[in-house]
């Protein structure tokens, strides 16, 4: 048996992919369901019901994708690029404690329409240092970003902490460690009333778009797609390679601290500790089901904001761990690498 | 600058670096062995923390604590076989593929736990790997309590450096798996497999980090809870850049590192309340890419790391 890579790669095969793939993971976590000992497709339908059974649930569903998009565009922008972004999660956190502090001290006072826009991009800037850090290291000293992100997000989650235990501590908060709030000013308006669903859904979407005509109509996006594929080809066409690496880091660590910044100023208003129930490295996900498709990215973030929110529901009602929605999510990664070779590759005997 | 002396003079500081190098000795080797053979095993932080929770499940079910050791190896195989399938059978992206095994063994480790054991104010226990203290040996001042309080895991550990630098560069199999890593196409000409060599290294490579991931709770703890590992799975992947992928400097590495790491946890009780304990949490971390930054350069990479072979393709 061998393989043999194909001509053609067919739309329809393309499209399928994620779908079976998603299908396929959740087949084998099915098989966990029911060793567990609870029927799964009443399981699943619980999931589906929690995620998007009331109104209530629904905008929770759509509040917890507005990260995954963020954090999902963050991963796929820089892996086209072959830039390993892995550490979305600690430029999500940064980009956090980032617009509590300039909100709390510095921007507090302004008026919604001008501090709004300054505290997002005061998150969007601390993501990019912190990526621009391993970045740095890639091109001055050949470290590899894998590791150097990956161990920057153990950094980064530490510096938050030991900032809301101290100098950003809230004196009110009964001796939580929690950041001082955001001004109200800084706080984004809802789409929806009775809800928690704020215009960050709306960014995260137009941002999607933005990314997509980035990369299919300019020449940086070209540019970076050649740095991926091709990294030496690249410069010898005439790329400058590190100038366009600067510039996917710029954009995939600013879209990570951006997810940070919104989820501070539109949802819990504070930094915590669990701020983030591993947006980060969900992203990773996100951008590998959608196969590093800016519009992709919309769905996938969909699906695993359904899987987890259904999944709270599910297992407060069905006492299946709600780690269920964690395998699921990983195993359909998985199944999606397996799916895209098939695309490029046929069996041969 | 007295309280750092008094550090370093205490017999405690010299006693923990063993256990602390312990989980990092056995990681570092299994991910070196992996990339020796040319496959970098990103799955490492998801298999030493499904390592850890079923070897502690095993005992914890009534297991012997080798037999333990011996559960959390194999499943650290299995997710080795997973992560060979994917980057070696079918070439893709180890990292990618690395970060998929480390996900996936990571929350079905966290799944398969809170399944099986009830939620509880206090973690249930079980009763670890007693140190075997050396008679005569063990009251030598410094060196008797570091190197023989030990429990039987961290001698093992040593050992393993010892015996992988020898079967690596002393035997015709350890030629076989880094002619693999260096360049499959002349390996394939020797009538050597590079499939069944990658296949080989990275299963038992995992096995090692399965290993690594229970000696946290059968011998360092005695209690499993998640986010345990804590980013030593990527430590080790920053001390085999750092060894320069030889296993003898990977064990000194792995010890110079422990020391570091129980000299700033001393160094935090001392410090107490004038410095954030984060700061000192902060440190191994930190000091894992300033090791990255200083031997990237000079370290000898495998020359086929990363690359997929497929046979008769350039």
């Amino acid at each position: 048996m061998r393989f043999e890579r194909r001509e053609h790669r067919s739309v329809a095969l393309v499209i399928a992919t994620p779908v079976l793939a998603v299908l396929c993971a959740l087949a084998l976590a099915g098989v966990l369901i029911a060793v567990a000992g609870a029927p799964v497709m009443e399981a699943y339908w619980r999931i589906l019901v929690g995620a998007f059974g009331s109104r209530l649930s629904a905008t929770e569903t759509l509040t917890r994708a507005s990260p995954l998009i963020l954090t999902g565009l963050a991963a796929a922008v820089a892996f086209r690029a072959r830039l390993w972004n892995i550490g979305g999660e600690g430029q999500f956190y940064l980009g956090a404690i980032a617009v509590a502090a300039a909100s709390s001290h510095l921007l507090g006072g302004l008026a919604p329409a001008v501090q709004i826009p300054l505290l997002l991009i005061v998150g969007a800037a601390a993501g990019i240092v912190l990526l621009l850090v391993p970045l740095w290291l890639r091109l001055r000293f050949s470290v590899d970003e894998v590791v150097t992100t990956l161990l920057l997000n153990f950094v980064a989650v530490l510096f938050v902490s030991m900032l809301i235990d101290g100098a950003l501590k809230d004196p009110m908060a009964f001796g939580w460690p929690q950041s001082q709030p955001v001004a109200d000013a800084a706080v984004l308006p809802k789409l929806l009333a009775r809800s928690r669903l704020h215009i960050g859904l709306v960014i995260a979407l137009v941002l999607a778009a933005a990314v997509h005509l980035l990369q299919s109509r300019t020449v940086f996006g070209m540019q970076s797609r050649a740095a991926g594929l091709n990294a030496t080809g690249a410069v010898f066409a005439g790329v400058p390679l590190s100038r366009t690496l600067v510039k996917v880091a710029c954009i995939s660590g600013g879209l990570a601290g951006l997810a940070g910044a919104l989820e501070v100023m539109g949802v819990q208003g504070y930094v915590t500790k669990d701020l983030s129930p591993g947006y980060g490295y969900s992203g990773i996900v996100v951008a590998m089901l959608a196969n590093l498709h800016p519009l992709g990215v919309v769905l996938a973030a969909l699906f695993t904001a359904t899987m987890f929110v259904g999944a709270d529901g599910m297992s407060r009602s069905m006492g299946i761990p709600s780690y269920i929605a964690d395998v699921t999510v990983a195993l359909s990664l998985i199944s999606m690498l397996v799916g895209v070779f098939f695309t490029q590759y046929r069996i041969r005997r | 600058m007295n309280a750092v002396i008094d550090i370093f003079a205490s017999a405690g500081l010299w006693a923990a670096v063993l256990r602390i190098a312990t989980p990092l000795i056995l990681g570092t080797l299994g991910a070196l062995l992996c990339e020796r053979s040319g496959v970098l095993n990103l799955g490492i932080e998801g298999i030493m923390t499904f390592g850890a929770m079923i070897g502690w499940l095993a005992v914890y079910n009534g297991a012997d604590l080798w037999a333990g050791l011996l559960v959390a190896a194999l499943s650290g195989g299995v997710f080795g076989l997973l992560h060979a399938a994917l980057t070696v059978t079918l070439g893709l992206s180890q990292h990618v593929s690395g970060l998929g095994v480390t996900l996936f063994a990571s929350s079905f480790s966290y799944y398969v736990f809170r399944l099986l054991v009830p939620v509880a104010g206090t973690p249930p226990t079980i009763e670890p790997f007693q140190p075997i203290v050396v008679p005569a040996l063990s009251s030598i001042s410094f060196i008797g309590p570091a190197l023989f309080t030990q429990t039987p895991p961290t001698y093992v550990a040593i050992m393993l450096a010892l015996v992988l630098g020898y079967v690596l560069f002393r035997t015709p199999l350890g030629l076989a798996i880094r002619m693999a890593g260096e360049n499959p196409h002349a390996a394939e000409s020797q009538g050597i497999n590079p499939m069944m060599m990658r296949y080989g290294a990275v299963i038992v490579g995992s096995a090692l980090m399965g290993v690594a991931g229970a000696f946290l709770t059968l011998s360092a703890f005695n209690s499993f809870f998640p986010t345990m590992v804590q980013g030593r799975g990527w430590i080790c992947i920053a001390l085999v850049v750092f060894a320069s992928w030889r296993p003898g400097r990977a064990l000194i590495g792995a010890l110079l590192f422990a020391l570091f790491d129980g000299f700033q946890l001393r160094l935090q009780t001392v410090l107490n309340g004038v410095v954030p304990y984060q700061i000192f949490l902060m440190i191994p971390y930190l000091l894992s890419i300033a090791a990255l930054a200083l031997m990237a350069r000079r370290a000898r990479v495998p020359q086929a790391l990363m690359q997929p072979y497929r046979r008769g393709e350039r």
